[in-house]
């Protein structure tokens, strides 16, 4: 016999499977809920610019404070933009906003969902001629899919003007100068990769938010957990897809 | 696997005697039996109740007849059509006709209370002009008594308005078919007795055939016809308030006293 809680284990990796299935049958199937679609764009994209923002900002203002004293160790202070900018770039914007987006879009989805689910909301839906799975789930996938890789690129530019104003703390460096070190550095095997695997990290999140309310049990009680299991999973998922996507650009030669 | 397409439709029949009738249902969930060989019928034009303990499956019944959650056997024929096994269009024409009062009244909560009218008038694809629509949201809110409450939130009403209000929304299809999830749960008695009696209107106004569902007897007394006592999962009894009243069975009596 199996252990209790790896049959647990595997029946939920089941049902997440089920779930994710249903995603990609359903948004073939005609009547895609456009204006429902766009409402979530607006809450999904705005409501959380700022707090990308803010946060991508002092990202690269903090790497690249950190990074100086090590270069200065060895002379290469005139390397600090190339270095920073690939690192921002490649790796901490990206994971930063899908980290930013799993807490606050992910635990808001789990719990809107969630206690939609609990007071019957779903269920009042789909006697009222409409598919929930449709009208709920696939615009909210859908939205985080686009608006997250969207987030992303605004934290890199964010980010890379931290870095910028974090270069100039102790040293001088010129905004255009700068500039032509960022973008001389960067590549398109840098740029790439690292958009790509946001619009992973998005269908992460949304469908991972949407599971867990869809999921929820009765009570408040279950809507919390719900909101809360949306959060540990889908940032445990961005790590581990940002680890795959690490694995395959290394592989396809683009490092 | 060679699986059955059904090209059942549903065609009501306009003369149908009976507006319910199921036979034989069986639901379990697993090793749960909750339903067996549940049987019985709700002539057009009644008001039934279906009285039974906490957990023993009136909202299974409901929901099924709705088509929320599939049987395991048995059948359900609402005006002689079997719903069992319509496909998702023919189950959304019997829902225009059926409404279905939630037990947490189901409002949208990120909707106005005329958004939440509006929405089954429209993901019906039912073509009314903005005035008609006006109408009809204006009737149902007098209908239950709140007129002009259309720019509330959910989060703004009572409880008791929350229930006339989604009362009000499953009206507005003027359906045929009234089934109520326990519509007097979490309000205290007066407003029990008030709602109660908004159902009797709503039957007289809209010509409708009602199911309730509810431990309330007062409520029952107030709005059913007749009695229908889930016990074990089976129809045990049926009769009127007073008749299950003087009743001398133990497991009847226990609800009346
Ligand atoms: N979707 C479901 N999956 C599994 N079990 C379910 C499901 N829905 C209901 N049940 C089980 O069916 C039984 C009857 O539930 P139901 O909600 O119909 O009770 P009820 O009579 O409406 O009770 P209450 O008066 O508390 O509303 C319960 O044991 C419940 O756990
Ligand atoms: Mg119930």
């Amino acid at each position: 016999m199996l252990p209790a809680g790896l049959v647990r284990f595997l029946t939920e990796i089941a049902e997440v499977t089920r779930f994710t299935t249903k995603f990609f049958r359903e948004i073939l199937r005609p009547r895609f809920e456009f204006a429902e679609f766009l409402r979530q764009c607006f809450f999904i994209g705005y409501k959380s610019l700022g707090l990308v923002a803010i946060t991508a900002f002092i990202m690269g203002l903090v790497i690249t404070i950190q990074s100086r004293p090590t270069l200065v160790e060895f002379g290469a202070e005139a390397w600090l933009p190339k270095m920073v900018s690939v690192s921002l770039v490649r790796e901490i914007a990206p994971v930063i906003t899908a980290l930013i987006c799993a807490g606050k879009i992910g635990s808001g989805i789990g719990a809107e969902l969630g206690s939609m689910k609990v007071t019957e909301q779903i269920d009042a839906m789909e006697v009222s001629g409409t598919n929930p799975y449709k009208y709920l789930v696939v615009t909210r996938v859908m939205a985080t899919i686009l608006m997250i890789p969207i987030l992303a690129v605004l934290a890199d530019a964010v980010s890379l003007y931290g870095a910028y104003l974090g270069s100039n703390i102790r040293g001088v460096v010129s905004w255009d100068l700068y500039w032509n070190q960022v973008f001389a550095t960067l590549t398109y095997s840098d740029i790439m990769p690292s958009i790509l695997k946001t619009f992973f990290f998005g269908f992460a999140i949304g469908i991972i938010g949407c599971y867990q309310g869809f999921n929820s049990k009765k009570g408040t009680e279950g809507v919390g957990r719900s909101a809360n299991a949306a959060v540990v999973i889908s940032s445990l998922l961005v790590f581990i897809i940002d680890l795959i996507a690490v694995q395959i650009t290394d592989l396809a030669g683009l490092t | 696997m060679n699986r059955k397409k059904n090209h059942t439709t549903y065609a009501p029949a306009a003369d149908a005697e009976i507006a319910i009738q199921i036979s034989n249902l069986d639901v379990s969930f697993g090793d749960n039996h909750v339903l067996r060989h549940f049987s019985f019928e709700l002539p057009a034009g009644k008001s039934y109740a279906v009285l039974g303990k906490s957990g023993s499956g009136k909202s299974v019944l409901i929901k099924c007849i709705i088509g929320l959650i599939k049987p395991n056997a048995g059948t359900i024929q609402i005006f002689g059509t079997n719903i069992t096994d319509l496909n998702s269009v023919e189950l959304d024409k019997m829902r225009m006709e059926t409404g279905f009062l939630f037990q947490s009244n189901a409002l949208y909560d990120s909707m106005t209370v005329r958004e939440n009218l509006e929405f089954p008038l429209r993901r019906h694809g039912i073509q009314k002009t903005a005035a008609e629509v006006d109408e009809l949201v204006r009737e149902a809110l007098v209908n239950v008594g709140l007129p002009g409450t259309d720019n509330m939130m959910p989060a703004e009403l009572s409880g008791g308005m929350k229930k006339r209000i989604a009362l009000a929304r499953t009206l507005i299809l003027k359906p045929k078919i009234i089934l109520y999830d326990e519509p007097t749960t979490g309000l205290d008695p007066i407003t029990g007795r008030e709602i109660g009696h908004l159902m009797v209107d709503i039957q007289k106004k809209y010509h409708t055939s009602s199911l309730v569902i509810s431990h309330d007897l007062n409520c029952i007394h107030i709005a059913a016809d007749r009695i229908v006592m889930l016990i074990d999962g089976t129809c045990y009894a049926i009769g009127t308030y007073d008749e299950l009243k003087k009743s001398t069975d133990l497991k009847i009596k226990s609800f009346f006293d």
